[in-house]
Formats: C-alpha cells, structure tokens, sequence
C-alpha cells in the first residue's frame, strides 16, 4: 500500500517525527512527570524550578512542607503544635490503620502543618494543609492545631497567612469532625475581632467543611489557577441535578468570576503578593492612622 | 427491641415527624414571617420571622421540609439554598440588634447540592453563619428536630444549647454518603450508621448537645407545652448569663478527642 503514501496525513507531532519540545538540562535517565492539562513532559528538575508548575501554567499538587522555602524567609520557619494528632475517638472500622498509612505516606503527623516564620521580613502565623494527609480531611486535630493557631497568633497579635487543601470533614470522626467547623470559625473571629489580618489561599481542591469554615472566612482570599473550589463535589451534584455542568464549574477563574475570591495568583508570585499584603496592613494589625 | 443508628435514621426522615413550621405554629404566637435575604432572593426551605414565646417576642427560625409530596417538592425537600443561610443570618443579626432571644429549628439532609447553590456561595454562606453566630449578642437555642445534615445544619446550630429529639440525628454524612465513600457500596449504610455515632445518645455522650428531648406524644399538646416551658426557662436562665459569649466560645472549643504525643 506504499504507493498511497501521498494521502496519508499525519495523525500527531509524533508521526510527523516527534514535537520539538525546548531543550532542556537534563540528567541522563530523569524521571519525568506529565502535566495533565498540556499533556507535555517535563523532566522532573524543571518543574521543580518553576515551583511544581508546568509551562502551560498547570500547577501540580504540592505538599505542605515543599512550600516552606518558596514562601517564608530563609530559617524564619518555627513548627508548632506538633504534639497533637488524631486518636480513633469514634473506634471507626479502619480509622487507626489509614492514619498510619496516611503518616507514612505523607511523612507528617497530621493533615496540617502550623508555625510561624517571617515572610518577605514579615512575621506572621501560617497553616498549611496536606494533601497527601487522607486529602486534608480535618478531624479533632486538625481543628484542634488551627484554632490553637488562631489563638496564639490573637494572642502575639500577628496575622496568619493559610494555605487550605482538604476533601471536607474526617468523616471517620463523625460528628467531632464536623463540631471542628464551629470551633475553627470561632477562633477566626476572635483574631479577627482583633483587628488582626488574616489571608488564606485557597489551591486545589479546596471543598466541604473546610470551604464552609476557615478557608472562606479570609479578610483576603487568594486561589492558585485551576484550583477547584466548592462545597459540594462535583459529582454529587452531577447525580443530584441530573444537569450538565458550566465549562469551568467549581475552578478559581470561575469562583473569581462568581465573587467569592479576592484573586488569583501563581505560585511564582505568592510570595512576593503576600509579603507585599502584609507590609500593607502594617505587619497585619489595623493601627488606624494616616501616614500623609 | 431497641433501635438501631440507622432505624433512627429512617425515622429522622420519615414524613410523619412534625416540620418546623408544626413547631412555630404549636409554641408561639403571632408569628410574623419575613422573607428574603436581600441580596438574591427568598429560600422557601428556610422560614424566620418574629414571635411571642409567651409574652417574650423571639425570633424564629426554622428549616421547613414540608409533608405532603407538594410541599416537599416546593421546600426543596428541606435542603436550603445559600440565600436561605443569608436571610437567617439577617434576620439573626435584627435579632441581635433589638435584643431578642434566637431559636432555631433545624431539620435537613444537608444544603442544597446545585449548580446555583454553588455559583451563589454556598460553602462562603455557611462559613459566615458560624462566623457571625460565634459571636452574637443574644441568646441562641438550636433544636434538631429531625435529620442534622453536616454543614447545612451546623450554620443553624452554632448556640448556647443544643438540643436533640430522641430520634433525631446528626451526622457529618449522611450514612448512605459515607458508605459509597469508603466501601463504594451504599448498601453498608446500617454499618455506616452505627459508625459515625449519630443518634441524640452519641451526640449527648460526646458533648455536642445538652439535651435530649422525649419523643413521648411527639405533636401533641401536652409535647408542645412542655418544649414551650422548658424553652421559657432556659431563656431566662441564659439572659441573666454574664459571660453569654465567653460560654459559647468554650462550649465549642472543648469538642474534639486528640491524641497527645509525646
């Protein structure tokens, strides 16, 4: 069938001889990662350059800890509350062994990491979730950290800046779990009452009751691109409505166009955006006067 | 015999269970219902408004799931929008504003899971809720009168007192959700049910309500009479409370089981 080799159009870059992707430094054998928007390549090292974000502007998952020298201070990062993690409160079938599976493969205690640090010379509280942490779902503990958080940094009267990351409640602590939205947002408030700042960045997924509590209750609510944002899953309301979702349902531009974030910024401009946001409520608290 | 978690369950949901309209037209009077939130529109699974508990005017709110199947249908089968969080929170803060009492009835599988409810902030209106409630001047009873789905009922029941109906529940999931979810078989929720401890005992037991309320002549007069006299004294009792907030704050912060390490 050579002879019909001039009708043949090529089907992809591949047939065509292969994409020409930019060159890039590159150890021999490197593990690569593929971004599941551009569906490109990169080696590993590259996107860790550009803060585990592809070219196309995906931004893939990072765990709490990672973010630590992006966005604080060089050595500024002190860790509190590592004493308390979650029991098995409710003796849930399988509780005790997903959290040791959890801890192993995180390598945290708990599904959030707290402490304070200094960013862009900043001192301030900060939260992070984690995902790899039964996806950030919040129990006793992680409810327990965050509002010692709030308390602590009402007490040293410092903002706190949160990056959230969960799946909602730990449904595997039943009520407890859900009880840790009202104790959560009332710490919150009491900072807050405080006249004191508080930021969260919301990335992806950010759902359930950690929507309906701390992650929404910002003075200033930041999403990284592509996030997805919402209460409800997706599909549960898929099967609910039995309606087709909107192009972009639940994701950070959407949410941004809806109202309900103040904007979006990529990993490559938080710390700079937060530093700067800071510095502009003076370190975080309202001193009420005019500098003319 | 006794009933299982998820027997109660059923009952929490059946149809014949008193809705809280029943309850603000049996234990107050002149009630007055004021509509909307003035932001998007008026929540029909969400009804408040203004009335005499005896001779004191409280304001009222009640998640309304309706009996017949028409009714149900036009409540939204009791599962609120985000606009029905915001009126109640409106009407919450007029509350606090002339000094009135705040009672609750509460009563749905969960807040509404919608394109719209989700376009219009669903999980941001529920946040302000527990937010503002934290903090509101005035007295605050909740009383779950049937199911206590997750975070659409908690942004109604952030109060001084909790109370619960013998076969009320309350739950973080509803049992069904939480099977699918961990064993991928809806079919487990009786297992599911008995796990996530979300009957009034449970709840009573780890600290989240203060009473649990006899279900003895559920609807009757004499159930009716004896909910508006228990209600009347705890008013009092929590209008004289000096450190009303202080007590709200603790009653909340106190829950949760942790383990310590060392």
């Amino acid at each position: 069938m050579a002879f019909l080799n001039f009708l043949y159009k090529p089907k992809n870059e591949l047939e065509q001889g292969g994409r020409t992707a930019a060159p890039v430094q590159q150890d021999q054998g490197e593990p690569e990662k593929i971004c599941p928007n551009c569906r490109k390549s990169s080696p590993i090292s590259q996107l860790w350059a550009n803060q585990l974000t592809c070219a196309c502007g995906y931004h893939f998952r990072m765990k709490a800890r990672q973010r630590l020298p992006y966005l604080v201070d060089k050595h500024s990062f002190r860790e509190l509350f590592t004493d308390i993690t979650s029991g098995d409160p409710l003796l849930f079938p399988g509780y005790p062994g997903k959290l040791e599976t959890a801890q192993t493969a995180s390598g945290e205690q708990e599904a959030v990491l707290c402490g304070r640090a200094k960013i862009s010379g900043q001192d301030c509280c900060l939260f992070f979730m984690e995902p790899t942490f039964m996806m950030g779902s919040m129990g006793s503990a992680v409810g327990e950290r965050i509002t010692r958080l709030f308390e602590y940094a009402a007490e040293q009267r410092l903002p706190v800046v949160g990056y959230t990351v969960s799946g909602g409640a730990r449904m595997q602590e039943g009520l407890l779990s859900l009880m840790q939205m009202a104790k959560t947002s009332a710490a919150v408030k009491r900072h807050s009452d405080a006249g004191l700042l508080y930021i969260t960045v919301l990335t992806d997924p950010t759902t359930g009751g950690v929507t309906a509590s701390f992650a929404m209750e910002g003075d200033i609510i930041l999403a990284e691109p592509g996030a997805m944002i919402g209460f409800a899953g997706a599909r549960v309301i898929e099967q609910t409505t039995k309606k087709a979702l909107p192009k972009g349902f639940q994701r950070a531009e959407f949410v941004l166009e809806h109202g309900f974030i103040d904007a979006i910024v990529p990993r490559s401009e938080q710390k700079q955006t937060i530093g700067c946001l800071l510095k502009m409520h003076n370190g975080g608290e309202n001193h009420g006067s005019v500098r003319l | 015999m006794a009933l299982s978690a998820y027997d109660r369950v059923k009952l929490a949901r059946g149809g014949k269970r008193p809705t809280g309209l029943d309850y603000i037209r049996n234990l107050f009077t002149n009630f007055y219902e004021f509509h909307g939130d003035r932001r998007f529109g008026d929540d029909p699974a969400i009804v408040g408004g203004i009335a005499y508990l005896r001779n004191q005017p409280v304001t009222v709110i009640a998640i309304e799931k309706g009996h017949s199947a028409k009714e149900r249908a036009a409540r939204n089968f009791g599962a609120p929008n985000p606009e029905g969080y915001r009126k109640a929170l409106r009407l919450m803060k007029q509350a606090e504003k002339f000094g009135r009492p705040v009672i609750c009835f509460v009563d749905t599988s969960g807040a509404f899971c919608g394109i719209g409810a989700e376009e219009r902030g669903q999980g941001q209106a529920i946040a302000e809720n527990l937010l503002e409630l934290s903090t509101l001047c005035v007295p605050v009873i909740s009383i779950l009168i049937g199911e206590g789905g997750s975070g659409g009922a908690l942004a109604l029941a952030l109060a001084d007192r909790v109370w619960m109906l013998s076969n009320a529940v309350y739950s973080v999931i509803s049992p069904e959700g939480c099977a699918s979810i961990l064993w991928k078989d809806a079919a487990q929720a009786e297992t599911a049910a008995a796990s996530l401890k979300l009957t009034a005992e449970d709840a009573k037991s780890l600290g989240i309500v203060e009473e649990i309320l006899s279900e003895k002549d559920l609807g009757s007069q004499s159930f009716y009479d004896s909910l508006q006299e228990r209600l009347c004294e705890e008013i009092r009792t929590l209008s004289m409370e000096t450190e009303l907030l202080e007590k709200r704050y603790e009653r909340f912060r106190m829950i949760g089981k942790c383990r310590r390490r060392e």
